[in-house]
C-alpha cells in the first residue's frame, strides 16, 4: 500500500475541499471575525431570540412539572413513555451525526470533514444536553436524580445493575462527558488564534485563559495530534455503543414490537440520518448568512447528502426487516402488534413516517438534486420529522396496544408535552446561536491544513 | 558598555512550513539541540527534523483505560454480589454478562479523560506564562507565520553567533525572546 500511494496521488490529484485562493491568514481572519466582530447580523439575532423565547417556555414548562408532576404530560398507563422518551431517542440520534463527522471521518482519513467537525460537535453536546433532560423530567421526582448512581446512602440500596435502564445512565453520561472533552480538546488551538487576535481586552483575557497557554509548540502539536486520534478512537466505538444501549430500553423488554435484536444497528443508522439531516439543517442557513461558501463548500452537502441517502437507505430495510420478521416468526403478538402500527388509530403516523423516511431521500440519488442548498434543506426537515415520527410510533404504538385489550389506551398529548418539546428545540436553538457568536464554528487550524501551502515541498521534488 | 541581561532565546520567524522545515533541519545538522518550533497546524516533518521522540499520551490512556474497566467491573461485581445482594429465582449473582455495558462504558470515560488530562501534562498546560509571549510578531504563530526557537539554555547558544546562523536562513525576521 505504502509503494502504492505517490502512484494513485500523481494520477488523481486530490480534489480540493474548500475553495481555491484561501491563504493561511484568510481562513483565519475569515473564521475569527465571525466571533471577533461587534457587529451582530440581524439573522442571528432573529434565531437568537426565537430560540430564547423557547428557552423560557421551557423553563414554564419545567416550574410547572416540578410544581405538578407528571400528570401535566398526556402519559397515563399502559402509555407510560409517551413524548418524554419519544424526544430523548431523537435528540440523542441527532448527536450521534457530529461524532461520526469528528471521529469515524477522522480515522478513516476523510478531510472534507474538517470545516463542517466544529460545528457538528457543538450540535452534538447541545443536543444531549436536551435529550438528558427528558429522562429527567420523566422521573416523577426529578432533584432525586443522583439515586440513579451508585453512592453509598444511608439507606442500604444500590441501583440495578442488571437493568438496560441503569445501562443507559452510564452510556448518555459517558457520551455527554466524553463529547465535551472531545470538542474543547478541539477547540484549544483555535482559543489561542483568538485570544491573539482579540482586540478586546476582556475578550483576550477569557480566551485567554481557556486557551491555556496553547503556544502551538512542535512538542504540543506531537501530543495533540495523539490524543486527537485517540479520543476519535474512544468516541468511535462510543457513539455505536450509546444507541445501542439506548436501543436496549426497548429489547430487552418483552413488550410485542420492542423485542427483537436487530434494535441496535437499526437505531444507529436511524441516528445518524437524523444527525446528519440536522447538519444540513444547521450549516445551510450558516454558510450562506456568514458568506462561508468557500468553506463548507457544496461537496460537503454533497457526501453529507449521500451519507444521509445511504443510512435512509439502512433505515428502510430496517422496516421491511420488522414487517418480515413480524410475519415470519409466526409469533401472534408480533405480528398484530405490527398490524396495529400499520392500521390502527397511529396508521397515519405510521404511514407519514415511512413517506418521509424511505420516500423523500430517494430524490437524493440525483447529482442534481443534492446540489440543491434549498432542497437539501427542505428534505433534512422532512427526515428529522420522519425521524421523530419514527420514535413516536415504535414507542407509543407498541404500548398502546398491549397484552390485555380491556387496557388498551389511545395517548393524547396534551399542550405541556408540545411545549416541553418546542422547549427543547429553543434550548438547543438557544445555546447553538451562543455557540456561533462566541466560538468559531469552523475548525480553524484543521482548515489551514487543507490548503495547498500546507503541504511541505521536500528537496528535489519540486 | 551595560552586560545585556540573559534572555530565553533566539527566535526566526518564516512565511511558509516549507522554509520552517529546512530551517529546523539546518538548525538541528549544525548541532543545535534545544529549541522549538511553532506552528499555526500540526506539521509531521517538523518531529522528525527536530528528532522528537513519540509522545507517551498512548500508555496514560491505556492505564486509564484498563483502571477505568476494572473500576466499572468490580463496582459492579462488589454491588450485586456482596453489598446489596438480590435474589431473583434463584438467578447466579455474578451475572457477568450483565456487567458488560457499564463496564465499557467506564473504560471509555477514564481513558478519555486521561487522554485530555494526559495531554495537559504533557504540553505543560495551563501555563499562564511564557516567554516566547514576549516577542510582539509572536501572535502570528497562531495565524500565519512560523517561528523557530534555539534556547539560551543549549551548550552551543552564543547570542551573536545564534542570531547570525538563524539570519542566514533567510527569515523575515529574527528577534531575542526577553525572559
Amino acid at each position: 500500500m505504502a509503494d502504492e500511494r505517490p502512484i494513485i496521488e500523481e494520477e488523481l490529484p486530490p480534489e480540493p475541499v474548500i475553495a481555491p485562493g484561501y491563504t493561511f491568514g484568510t481562513v483565519t481572519d475569515q473564521i475569527a471575525s465571525v466571533v471577533l466582530t461587534r457587529r451582530t447580523p440581524a439573522f442571528w439575532m432573529a434565531c437568537f431570540s426565537a430560540g430564547f423565547a423557547l428557552l423560557l417556555v421551557f423553563l414554564w414548562c419545567v416550574a410547572l412539572l416540578f410544581a405538578k408532576g407528571v400528570g401535566i404530560w398526556g402519559i397515563m398507563i399502559p402509555v407510560g413513555w409517551g413524548f418524554a422518551i419519544t424526544n430523548f431517542v431523537w435528540w440523542i440520534g441527532i448527536g450521534h451525526a457530529g461524532t461520526l463527522i469528528s471521529a469515524i471521518l477522522l480515522l478513516l482519513n476523510q478531510r472534507w470533514r474538517n470545516s463542517i467537525n466544529r460545528f457538528a460537535e457543538a450540535m452534538t453536546l447541545f443536543a444531549v444536553a436536551c435529550a438528558g433532560m427528558f429522562p429527567l423530567l420523566h422521573m416523577g421526582r426529578p432533584w432525586l436524580f443522583y439515586w440513579m448512581f451508585p453512592y453509598p446512602n444511608t439507606m442500604g440500596v444500590q441501583p440495578q445493575f442488571r437493568s438496560p435502564l441503569v445501562w443507559d445512565v452510564f452510556a448518555v453520561s459517558t457520551y455527554a462527558t466524553v463529547s465535551f472533552l472531545f470538542w474543547f480538546v478541539g477547540l484549544m488551538p483555535d482559543l489561542a488564534t483568538l485570544r491573539d487576535r482579540a482586540t478586546n481586552r476582556m475578550a483576550r483575557g477569557v480566551y485567554g485563559m481557556l486557551a491555556m497557554g496553547w503556544r502551538g509548540s512542535a512538542h504540543h502539536w506531537l501530543h495533540y495530534e495523539t490524543a486527537s486520534l485517540l479520543l476519535a478512537g474512544l468516541a468511535t466505538p462510543l457513539v455505536l455503543s450509546v444507541h445501542t444501549v439506548v436501543s436496549f430500553d426497548f429489547t430487552i423488554a418483552i413488550v410485542p414490537g420492542w423485542h427483537s435484536t436487530f434494535f441496535p444497528p437499526y437505531f444507529v443508522a436511524g441516528a445518524i440520518y437524523s444527525g446528519f439531516a440536522m447538519v444540513l439543517v444547521l450549516a445551510i442557513p450558516l454558510r450562506w448568512v456568514y458568506g462561508l461558501e468557500g468553506l463548507i463548500t457544496d461537496k460537503h452537502l454533497d457526501n453529507s447528502a449521500k451519507v444521509m441517502l445511504a443510512t435512509g437507505l439502512i433505515v428502510g430495510y430496517s422496516y421491511m426487516l420488522e414487517t418480515f420478521t413480524a410475519w415470519y416468526s409466526g409469533n401472534v403478538y408480533e405480528s398484530s402488534a405490527l398490524w396495529n402500527r400499520m392500521t390502527g388509530p397511529y396508521a397515519g403516523a405510521y404511514w407519514f413516517l415511512i413517506t418521509c423516511n424511505i420516500v423523500s431521500p430517494q430524490f437524493l440519488w440525483f447529482k442534481r438534486v443534492r446540489s440543491k442548498p434549498l432542497f437539501l434543506f427542505l428534505a433534512s426537515l422532512v427526515v428529522l420529522m420522519g425521524m421523530w415520527l419514527e420514535r413516536f410510533v415504535i414507542i407509543v404504538t407498541s404500548l398502546a396496544q398491549d397484552f390485555l385489550p380491556s387496557s388498551w389506551r389511545v395517548f393524547h398529548p396534551t399542550r405541556w408535552d408540545w411545549a416541553t418539546y418546542a422547549g427543547t428545540i429553543g434550548l438547543f436553538t438557544f445555546l447553538f446561536f451562543l455557540f456561533i457568536r462566541l466560538l468559531p464554528m469552523i475548525s480553524i487550524f484543521e482548515v489551514r491544513t487543507l490548503l495547498p501551502q500546507a503541504k511541505i515541498e521536500e528537496e528535489g521534488e519540486a | 558598555m551595560k552586560p545585556r541581561p540573559p534572555i530565553y532565546g533566539v527566535m526566526a520567524e518564516f512565511n511558509n512550513p516549507t522554509a520552517l522545515v529546512n530551517a529546523a533541519r539546518e538548525a538541528r545538522a549544525r548541532g543545535y539541540r534545544k529549541m522549538d518550533a511553532y506552528t499555526p497546524f500540526p506539521i509531521e516533518e517538523l518531529n522528525e527534523a527536530l528528532h522528537l521522540s513519540k509522545s507517551k499520551l498512548p500508555l496514560i490512556v491505556l492505564t486509564g483505560g484498563i483502571l477505568g474497566g476494572l473500576t466499572g467491573f468490580l463496582m459492579q461485581y462488589y454491588v450485586t454480589v456482596i453489598y446489596f445482594p438480590i435474589n431473583v429465582a434463584g438467578r447466579p449473582l455474578d451475572s457477568w454478562p450483565m456487567y458488560i455495558v457499564i463496564t465499557f462504558e467506564l473504560t471509555i470515560l477514564f481513558a478519555a479523560i486521561s487522554a485530555v488530562f494526559g495531554l495537559l501534562a504533557l504540553c505543560g498546560l495551563p501555563m499562564p506564562y511564557h516567554p516566547t509571549f514576549n516577542v510582539p510578531r509572536f501572535a502570528r504563530a497562531s495565524r500565519s507565520r512560523f517561528f523557530l526557537c534555539i534556547r539560551a539554555t543549549d551548550p552551543l547558544f552564543d547570542r551573536k553567533a545564534t542570531e547570525d546562523f538563524l539570519e542566514s536562513l533567510e527569515p523575515r525576521e529574527v528577534a531575542e525572546v526577553a525572559h
